[in-house]
């Protein structure tokens, strides 16, 4: 896998950070952030903090990766609902693929995702894990 | 605005062609679509494809393809909308002849997948995902995909059967299709049976890897007497985006930009989807299949299950689904796949579909996705008079 | 060393991998009897990180803790030092991967430190200087490793993974624990090395028993009792690095501690040796309980070599911030075994083409 340095980089406080934006105009909220509203186009948004706790939606157990991450096969990645409703896409980590459930309740977790080979750099990113009863 | 018509298909067989290039296949299917018309050269070629760049390393198709398929000095533009390029590909040749800029063209795609081993093609199409956000966590494609369906399959309780038998559907539809990469029947135990890919979609759900170029010539249709015997209108066509990734839709079950293309294809064209009486859908994966005709207005939320099980979608249906075999059975060249369904169409509503003959459909449509239907390319082709 | 304002920790936490692997596990591999080792280094199981994880994320979630118990703004961190002998990268540092995680970035000072098991310790000794001086407000000390053993040999039963964080400050209203003063002992003794490019340490076996594990912790313990006008019965614990089961009880005795002084920070039966998070992980496990008023030492062990002794008296504070992050104890009853496969796979040693 070949990452581009200032594309990781860029996406740095988003992804360490769970930082996304909300709309002044229509209150949606987007995670990845955009520079304009998906849902009504204006370009007054606020820094937003995502919560860092939530449910699986959905997800899926994969046997078969894009290059880089044939070492983690199976991985599990899931729709996580976090708790103010907003969604997004990471992996499920720290649990067995056939224990993860529709419903499951996960927290936010800084984690390993890839590297860039054995000379490039690592990229690091947010998974989520079940939360202890 | 002038109306189109589309007055030629030519197809090459879907299989892995290790003995063509890009521009190679691309001419093949070219010169099978001439030979069928007064005409020996297009003004315009519009050519989709996604992977080139990636498995080929080759920028720069449009040109190429002028080159080798004896059209220079025309236009030739390589258009790149993911799986849907092929369909962005017949949009933007309907818009040059229908502006009046332009009166011959030729519009379709090519791909081939085959060139490098599969985890790079993984890898290549997974840029169709919002990259930094889904790929860059490992989602694959068929992964997506996969979220879709276990999300379908707990929200109306059903198991992977109604896939399966869709999967079934698929094959038995392909058998008969001579351009088709799996020409043969499967049994509802073997698709049910099959390997998990990313559960908890199976080896059986999903379309299978290969190369392949299919051509439509397009040309005003009050000159189409001019230059073919033969030709269907161009009756509606549209295209709508929605978010890449996935999780940042509200409703993950529905395609909101087929919706939209498709109401405005419907407008345009004056007619209202029960009126389709054939139709070429994107099922790259079964799941893609459900949520497309739910989303296109043919079949109600939560229904493609019971319908699937009650034989709606046979060739002899209420509504033939596919009879091509789909992208499941009959292909998917990823950047082709578009010019495929509409080359089908166009095949069916000229009684010209052998085996695949859907009795004597009026209105064709074609339903062409990028990615996880972060653009829909809606076609609806008529019968012409 | 006393600093000349009150300076001491306002938040803790730590982070433990959920995955064990049992001493007997590594022993059929080698064809050893695993009662025996067990005996022998007073080890039932050791913590492995999963495949995702690594120094920079362990460190990551015991600063979140630390800070959870903290309730400071990560932006007042004026310097986050990460001690650690597995950075992930050989060059570039660890701390500004952390600091950039939990906000603390840009204004912010950060390097990563090596001294073995006592970096973590190290880092505290940096933090400690610099709220004391008044130069920063608040500093973030790290101590955390995924140890790597080399396969077949002794240290493979023990090298371990997990960490623990500090966050120093200077208002006695938040300190949980306050720093009377603090000794270092160190000389130049390579009794446990490892060269550039080599996977796995290497190490003098015996010699890093008495010339180099009980003199340096010996000798900067006394010196600390001696500069404070201490005795061992002052204490009411007693934290010292765990290489193994035994060392830490035969030191304690050697000094004149008692094993209910050590107990409450004695972890390496369950998790194993976390390497630079060691002592201070231990020290993490008496802060969840200790009570106001309680004095602690805490004592490392860096090969190469020296040691880094502690004494802190336990504040008011410390009721109110104990339930607010997840426990030593929490992480340590989080568990799930892996056979002698999944450890080499986690621990990277299955070469993929």
């Amino acid at each position: 896998m070949n990452l581009s340095i200032p594309c990781y980089w860029r996406e740095i406080p988003y992804r360490y950070r769970l930082e996304g934006v909300k709309c002044d105009n229509c209150g949606k909220v987007m995670y990845p952030p955009r520079p304009r509203c998906i849902n009504c186009g204006s370009s007054k948004l606020s820094k937003y903090k995502l919560p860092e706790t939530g449910k699986v939606l959905t997800y899926s157990v994969l046997y078969e990766s894009p290059n880089g991450f044939e070492y983690n096969i199976p991985y599990v990645i899931a729709i996580i609902e976090l708790d103010d409703g907003t969604k997004l896409l990471s992996q499920i980590t720290d649990c067995p693929p056939d224990k993860v459930h529709v419903g499951m309740a996960v927290e936010a977790v800084f984690r390993r995702v890839a590297t860039s080979g054995d000379k490039g750099i690592i990229a690091y990113g947010v998974k989520f894990r079940p939360i202890s009863p | 605005m002038r109306k189109v018509a589309i007055i030629s298909a030519g197809l090459t067989k879907i299989s892995r062609h290790w003995d063509k290039s890009l521009q190679q296949l691309f001419a093949e299917a070219l010169d099978k679509a001439l030979a069928s018309t007064k005409i020996s050269k297009a003004d315009a070629i519009f050519v989709g494809n996604m992977c080139a760049q990636d498995l080929s390393r080759q920028n720069n198709l449009g040109a190429l393809i002028a080159d080798y398929s004896g059209h220079l000095p025309a236009t030739s533009i390589r258009i790149e909308a993911a799986c849907a390029s092929a369909g962005a590909a017949i949009l933007t040749g309907y818009m040059a002849v229908a502006s009046g800029l332009y009166d011959v063209v030729v519009a379709g795609g090519v791909e081939k997948l085959s060139e490098m081993n599969t985890k790079y093609v993984t890898e290549a199409l997974g840029k169709a995902s919002n990259v930094e956000y889904e790929l860059f966590y490992g989602a694959s494609f068929v992964s997506l995909n996969a979220l879709m369906m276990k999300l379908y399959m707990e929200t109306y309780g059903v198991d992977r059967t109604p896939f399966a038998e869709f999967a079934v559907l698929m094959h038995k539809n392909a058998s008969v299709n001579p351009y088709a990469q799996l020409p043969f029947e499967i049994t509802l135990d073997k698709a049910l049976s099959s390997e998990y890919i990313a559960e908890p979609i199976s080896l059986y759900d999903c379309a299978p890897i290969g190369d392949g170029a299919a051509v439509l010539i397009m040309c005003p249709l009050e000159e189409a007497r001019k230059y073919a015997d033969s030709f269907v209108e161009v009756a509606g066509i549209a295209s709508a985006t929605d978010t890449v990734d996935l999780a940042s839709r509200d409703d993950i079950l529905l395609l909101n930009s087929t919706k939209v293309a498709a109401e405005k294809a419907y407008k345009m064209a004056k007619i209202a989807p029960q009126d389709i009486d054939v139709v070429e859908i994107h099922d790259t994966f079964t799941i893609m299949g459900f949520v497309s005709l739910e989303s296109l207005g043919v079949v109600e939320r939560g229904k493609t299950p019971k319908y699937v099980k009650e034989g709606v979608f046979e060739k002899d249906g209420d509504l033939p689904v596919n009879p091509s075999g789909g992208l499941k059975a009959s292909g998917h060249p990823v950047g082709a796949t578009g010019a495929y369904q509409v080359a089908y169409l166009t095949l069916q509503l000229l009684d010209a579909a052998g085996k695949m003959q859907v009795p004597s459909p009026e209105y064709g449509l074609a339903q062409n996705l990028a990615g996880t239907a972060s653009g829909s390319y809606i076609t609806i082709l008529k019968r012409a008079r | 060393m006393k600093p000349l304002r009150e300076v001491g920790i306002v938040g803790w936490g730590s982070y433990i991998p959920k995955y064990r692997v049992k001493i007997e596990e590594i022993a059929r591999m080698w064809g050893k009897r695993g009662e025996w080792v067990k005996d022998d280094l007073l080890i039932e199981e050791k913590a492995v990180n999963g495949p995702d994880e690594d120094t920079a994320t362990m460190s990551v979630e015991a600063a979140k803790n630390a800070l959870k118990r903290a309730k400071v703004n990560p932006k007042d961190i004026g310097a986050v030092f990460v001690g650690t002998e597995s950075k992930p990268y050989a060059v570039k540092p660890t701390s500004t991967i952390v600091a950039e995680a939990i906000g603390a970035t840009p204004y912010v000072l950060a390097a990563d430190l090596e001294f073995a098991c006592k970096a973590g310790t190290e880092a505290l000794q940096c933090c400690l200087g610099l709220v004391a001086s008044g130069m920063i407000k608040y500093g973030l000390a790290i101590g955390a490793d995924t140890a790597q053993g080399a396969p077949a040999d002794p240290l493979e039963y023990s090298a371990a993974c997990g960490g623990s964080a500090f966050i120093i400050g200077s208002s006695p209203s938040e300190m949980v624990a306050r720093l009377e003063g603090s000794a270092s002992y160190v000389t130049d003794t390579p009794d446990f090395w490892r060269r550039p490019q080599q996977p796995y340490p290497s190490h003098a076996e015996a010699f890093t028993g008495d010339p180099a594990y009980f003199k340096h912790i010996r000798e900067a313990v006394q010196a600390l009792l001696s500069e404070l006008g201490l005795k061992p019965s002052d204490f009411d614990y007693a934290v010292f690095h765990q290489p193994n089961g035994k060392f830490p009880l035969r030191i304690a005795r050697q000094l004149g501690f008692t094993k209910e002084q050590l107990m409450p920070g004695y972890l390496v039966p369950w998790i194993g040796n976390t390497y630079a998070g060691s002592s201070v992980t231990g020290f993490s496990a008496v802060l969840d309980v200790a009570k106001p008023g309680q004095r602690v030492l805490l004592a490392s062990y860096g090969s190469g070599a020296g040691s880094d002794a502690f004494s802190f008296v336990v504040q008011d504070a410390i009721i109110e911030k104990q339930p607010l992050a997840p426990t030593v104890k929490e992480y340590i009853e989080r568990k799930e075994y892996i056979d002698y496969a999944f450890y080499a796979k986690y621990r990277g040693k299955i070469i993929l083409s």
